[in-house]
Formats: C-alpha cells, sequence, structure tokens
C-alpha cells in the first residue's frame, strides 16, 4: 500500500470531499495562497480560489460565529485553527450557538461544520500554543471529537466529518503530522465510535490518545521483551467514545491504564475509568490507572517541556507497576 | 419613496399585530402562564416590520433577545410564539427555547439569541453561503445598542464588507443595554458613525417611524440582492417596558422619558398618518383592530390548549442522527 504522511492524508480527504461537494469552503488564517500553517490546505487555492480557501482577519470568534451562519444557511464550512488553542477565543459562540442550534431548531437546521487544528504538546511551542483541551468539547452536547493518530484515520475520519451533519473537532497532534504510513486508495471512511485495538496483548490494556498511542506502542514493544504483553487501545473519535472495545479488552486482561498528556482533573481518563468501573468491575483485577501530562502551563525549555508529558520511558514504568499490581 | 396606501395599510396591521401579541404576553406573563424570561419588543415594533417587509421567504433573520417582533415580522404564527413562551410542544421551537431561543427556519427565523452579538456573526455567514451557492437571498442580523460595543461586531461587520457580503445590519439603539445608558458606554451616540471605519454604508434612522425604516430598509435590501454589499441601519428606538417582564424598572431612567417615548409610538403615529392623508378611515382602523385582536385571541386559545413536550423526547436532536 502507498504511504503518505499524516497531513498529506488529511489532505487529501479534504481535497476529494470539496470536489464531491460545492458547498465546502475552508476559513482560516493563511489557509490560501500560503497552504496553510501546517500545510492543511497546500495546493488547494490553485483548484478552488479564494472563496472556498478564505484567508481570515484574526478574529477567531468572529470567523467561527461567520461559519456556524453558513452551516445554518447550507454551506459546510471548515474552520482551520491552526493551532486549536486559538479556538479558545471562540468558544462562547461553540458551546451557546454552535453544539445548541440543532437542539434549539428541534433538528430542522442542521450544523455540518468541521473545527480543525493542531494540538498537543510538541517542539517548545509553549504555554499558548501546546494545548488540547477536548475534555472541554466532550463535556458539552452536541459536538463529536476526533483525534486520528495514523494517516490512514486522518484520511478516513476527515472525510467521514466532511458528511457528518453535526459540529466535528478534527484534532491533530503536532508530533504526529510528519508520520508516514501506509493509506487506502480509493474511497476510505472511517465510521465515528469505533476504536482501533492497535495492539494485541493479554496482561494489561492501554488506552492512550493522540500521540502517546505511538509512544505506548513503543513501550509496548520494549516490554513484550520483559515478558510482559500490552494491549494498546486508540479510541480514533473521543465523543463518540467507544467504552465497548475498551471493556472487551479488560475483560481479557484485568488491567487498565489511561495514557492522555492532558492534565488529568476531570480528563478523558477519568471519563474512562468511570464508565469502565460501571461496566466491568468484576473483571479489574486491579486499580484502574492514569499517566496524564503534569498539572502545569506547558513550559518551553525542551527539559521542561519533557518532564510534563508522558513517553516512552514514563508509559514503560506505569505499565510495570500496573502489571506489578 | 412614494410608498403605497395599500401597503402602508398592511404595515399598520402588521405592526399592531406584534403590540397587541405582545400585550398579551405581559398578561399573562402577570398570569404565571410563562415560566422564564419574556422581553418585550413593545415600543420597537416599527423596526421589524420596516426592515422584514423587503425580505422574501428564504431571506433569513438572525435576532436578539428581544425577538418576538422578528419572528413575528418573519411570519412565524402568534399561536407558535405564544406557545413556546408558554413552554409547549407546539411552540416554535417545541419548548426547547422559550423566550430567548425562537427558531422557524421555514418562514426563515434562524434564532434569537440569549447571547448579545451572536446575530450578526451568523447572518454575515449565511451570508458567506448565499455568495458562495450563488443564491440571490439576503440575510438580516438585528441587535441592539449593547451588541455594538461588542467584539463581534466588529469582528462580523468587518468581514461582511471585506467580502461585500449580501447582509443588512439593523442596529435598534433604544438607548440602553438592558439598563446601562448608550451614552454612558459610548463618546460617539451614532452607532451608524462606526461603519466609516470599515467601509460600509450606515445611516440614522427614526425608528419609531415605521415609513421611515420601510423606506431605508428598501435601499439597503436592494443593495444586498444586487451584490453591492452591507449596510448598517441604526434605528433610534425606545422600548417601553422593563428590559424583562419582572424586571426592577427604576434607577437609570425618569418616568418623564418614558412618557415622552410613549407619546412616539410608532403605531398612533403610523394611524394618524393613515387618517390624516385620508389613506384609511377610522372605521377601518377599527376594522383591523378587530380582526388583529381576535387573531391573538385565537393563538392565545391555541398555546391554552396545546399539549407539554413529552419527556421522552428531552434528548432528541442533540445530534443529528
Amino acid at each position: 500500500m502507498r504511504e503518505l504522511t499524516f497531513v498529506a492524508a488529511a489532505r487529501e480527504g479534504l481535497a476529494e470531499e470539496m470536489a464531491r461537494d460545492p458547498s465546502i469552503f475552508v476559513m482560516g488564517e493563511g489557509v490560501g495562497a500560503r497552504g496553510g500553517n501546517f500545510n492543511t490546505t497546500t495546493g488547494l487555492y490553485e483548484l478552488y480560489g479564494p472563496q472556498r480557501l478564505r484567508d481570515t482577519p484574526i478574529c477567531e470568534r468572529g470567523f467561527t460565529g461567520l461559519c456556524t451562519g453558513a452551516a445554518m444557511a447550507g454551506a459546510r464550512p471548515v474552520v482551520d485553527f491552526m493551532f486549536i488553542d486559538f479556538e479558545l477565543d471562540a468558544l462562547g459562540e461553540l458551546f451557546h450557538q454552535t453544539s445548541r442550534i440543532q437542539y434549539m431548531s428541534q433538528g430542522r437546521i442542521k450544523m455540518p461544520i468541521l473545527l480543525r487544528g493542531c494540538i498537543g504538546i510538541f517542539g517548545s511551542a509553549g504555554p499558548h500554543h501546546s494545548g488540547n483541551y477536548y475534555p472541554l468539547f466532550m463535556h458539552v452536547p452536541g459536538f463529536r471529537v476526533a483525534v486520528p493518530t495514523t494517516p490512514a484515520d486522518a484520511k478516513g475520519l476527515i472525510k467521514t466529518a466532511l458528511r457528518c451533519n453535526d459540529p466535528v473537532l478534527f484534532l491533530e497532534h503536532k508530533g504526529l503530522l510528519n508520520v508516514r504510513g501506509p493509506v487506502p486508495d480509493g474511497e476510505h471512511l472511517v465510521p465515528f465510535g469505533q476504536a482501533a485495538v492497535v495492539r494485541d496483548g493479554r496482561d494489561v490494556t492501554v488506552v492512550a490518545i493522540a500521540l502517546q498511542v505511538k509512544h505506548t506502542l513503543e513501550a509496548a514493544t520494549r516490554l513484550q521483551q520483559e515478558g510482559i504483553s500490552v494491549e494498546v487501545i486508540d479510541p480514533r473519535t473521543l465523543a463518540p467514545l467507544d467504552t465497548a472495545t475498551i471493556a472487551a479488552s479488560v475483560h481479557k486482561t484485568g488491567r487498565l491504564l489511561i495514557v492522555d498528556e492532558d492534565f488529568a482533573p476531570c480528563g478523558v481518563g477519568a471519563e474512562i475509568a468511570t464508565q469502565i468501573v460501571d461496566q466491568v468491575f468484576d473483571d479489574l483485577d486491579a486499580p484502574i490507572r492514569r499517566l496524564n501530562g503534569a498539572f502545569v502551563p506547558t513550559p518551553y525549555s525542551p527539559p521542561l517541556e519533557a518532564a510534563a508529558v508522558p513517553g516512552v520511558e514514563k508509559i514503560a514504568a506505569a505499565i510495570r507497576d500496573l502489571v506489578a499490581e | 419613496m412614494s410608498i403605497p396606501g395599500t401597503v402602508q395599510v398592511a404595515l399598520y396591521r402588521q405592526i399592531l399585530l406584534i403590540r397587541r401579541t405582545e400585550e398579551q404576553l405581559v398578561r399573562s406573563y402577570q398570569r404565571g402562564l410563562i415560566h422564564g424570561a419574556c422581553h418585550t419588543y413593545i415600543g420597537q415594533e416599527a423596526v421589524a416590520i420596516g426592515v422584514c417587509a423587503h425580505l422574501r421567504p428564504d431571506d433569513l433573520v438572525f435576532s436578539t433577545h428581544r425577538g418576538h417582533g422578528h419572528a413575528l415580522a418573519k411570519g412565524v404564527p402568534p399561536g407558535a410564539l405564544i406557545a413556546e413562551l408558554f413552554g409547549r410542544a407546539t411552540g416554535c421551537s417545541g419548548g426547547r427555547g422559550g423566550s430567548m431561543h425562537l427558531f422557524a427556519p421555514e418562514v426563515g427565523l434562524m434564532g434569537t439569541s440569549g447571547i448579545v452579538a451572536a446575530s450578526i456573526l451568523q447572518a454575515t455567514g449565511a451570508a458567506y453561503a448565499f455568495s458562495l451557492l450563488k443564491q440571490e437571498r439576503v440575510s438580516v442580523a438585528f441587535f441592539g445598542d449593547g451588541a455594538a460595543n461588542n467584539g463581534a461586531f466588529h469582528e462580523g461587520i468587518n468581514m461582511a464588507s471585506i467580502w461585500q457580503l449580501p447582509v443588512v445590519f439593523v442596529c435598534e439603539n433604544n438607548l440602553y443595554a438592558t439598563e446601562v445608558p448608550f451614552a454612558s458606554v459610548s463618546r460617539n451616540p451614532d452607532v451608524a458613525a462606526r461603519t466609516q471605519a470599515y467601509g460600509l454604508p450606515g445611516q440614522v434612522v427614526d425608528g419609531n417611524d415605521v415609513l421611515a425604516v420601510y423606506e431605508a430598509a428598501a435601499e439597503a435590501v436592494k443593495r444586498a440582492r444586487s451584490g453591492a454589499g452591507p449596510t448598517l441601519l441604526e434605528c433610534k428606538t425606545y422600548r417601553t417596558r422593563p428590559h424583562s417582564e419582572g424586571m426592577r424598572d427604576t434607577g437609570y431612567r425618569s418616568p418623564e422619558e418614558i412618557e415622552a417615548w410613549k407619546a412616539r409610538c410608532p403605531i398612533k403615529r403610523l394611524a394618524s398618518r393613515l387618517l390624516g392623508e385620508g389613506t384609511a378611515s377610522e372605521s377601518e382602523l377599527a376594522r383591523i383592530e378587530a380582526e388583529v385582536q381576535a387573531v391573538v385571541e385565537e393563538a392565545l386559545a391555541f398555546a391554552e390548549s396545546s399539549p407539554w413536550p413529552d419527556p421522552a423526547t428531552l434528548t432528541d436532536h442533540v445530534y443529528s442522527v
């Protein structure tokens, strides 16, 4: 199978859907002739011009509200926030309007809008460009949240998102953008709400989010040599969240660790742990553990930044501890 | 602009329908039939009617927390409005919204909003969609003087102007943002003056004169529909009721001021003009009054006899599927 980088695969998915659906347009800073800061739209401006690849003023609240109105009126906007951190200026529009208009209108108005941006602690991006924020959107009714980790899933999930009539957050970890991987030719759609078991194992289940999936797979390879068999699950979408796949795995392994570079309080791990306790309490042979990023604004300096995130070593240590319970 | 007599009489009927419906809502609020907020449009009716008279069914209106008048002007049946405030299943939002969240996309009412200034951005976005999809439709954002000091005003109007979008911005300057006087939060008394900074036409209009609003809106809607870009109309007007029914209405404005504005009632002004110019007779206006009263009574009966929403539908429509 051919290989593409994560960002090229997502871009191919966007390009295919723009060719199929003339109501799709992209808005953001530098998404036009420049092709996006992260190359999310490279080459598309030449095909579709300024109205469908629209460079905006720096006014995230403004163009998010604008795109919400455009979605209400029959278009299918893609808001490209570049860094997802910038979306915070638009939270009022997103929470009050974008997520609620379908409900308030009794489903008579649809909200087909894609909200994309790069997440994650990577490359000394510092306190204002390293956020994740997905728990906020899991907490509010109305959103769907996709966090792909492979090029194939990036393409398949963005295509599904561009055919969905709900607001979808499509979050791309900066540390994954240039990762290469196989991407199927032709039509490739990945459904929401289906986790992927990316490594089979029998001793412990690890659910990892975004870049931590890659780190967890590396840790699992190392631990294999120590005789520990790790099953790794990538949820792929956090809303809807496929807890059935996680529960089935825990039924087999009896142990669960959730690895997430985002903050622990009220986070993805807290939610997964609670749901799994509800569903398969009797299958657990040990307490559910979480391994999260440090509860600090993300610092700039490389040694400080490295200390703020999980990673291969910390994940391996956490798995060893949990297996020893 | 010469406005035909038949049009003037039709405007009278519509403006009266808003007033009589709102008066009914006030009485219903006092009887405890409205469960949450009730922001009436009494005093400001000329703006909604003068603007919406130029809109087609598929043109879209985005409104505010004070949106009953916009809903009626765009064609929401009074029964569906009253039922919504009563929390009934037959309300225009099925009881999910109440006074501040009225939705009727089938007649182009794309929502009233409990959050100030959202309408500006959404109307701009609808206009973006019309432009992209090559549709000759127009969107209208109603908002108050309070919204004019919100960042969304700057962001939305700037984008509408740079991309020459088919949108009309209608600022209803009723002199108070909730209870904060506009004079105390803006050095320049005219919101319309701000359009110079963004490069779009802006015009101050007497918002208590439905014919003046009608004339100004005719031009603005025509400009938008012809592809010549957005316009801002600042309609100077006044709400004569409290910000919301049941709220204390003292300490920020004088009874004399309220009386002075009541004397400028847009309905009385239109009636005297119709009578003065011989466009309509006393008996004709009395007949309209009786017809409108009957419509409101029927709407009230409809709302009162409507069923409550079924709690089993609580989570319907959070998602599209």
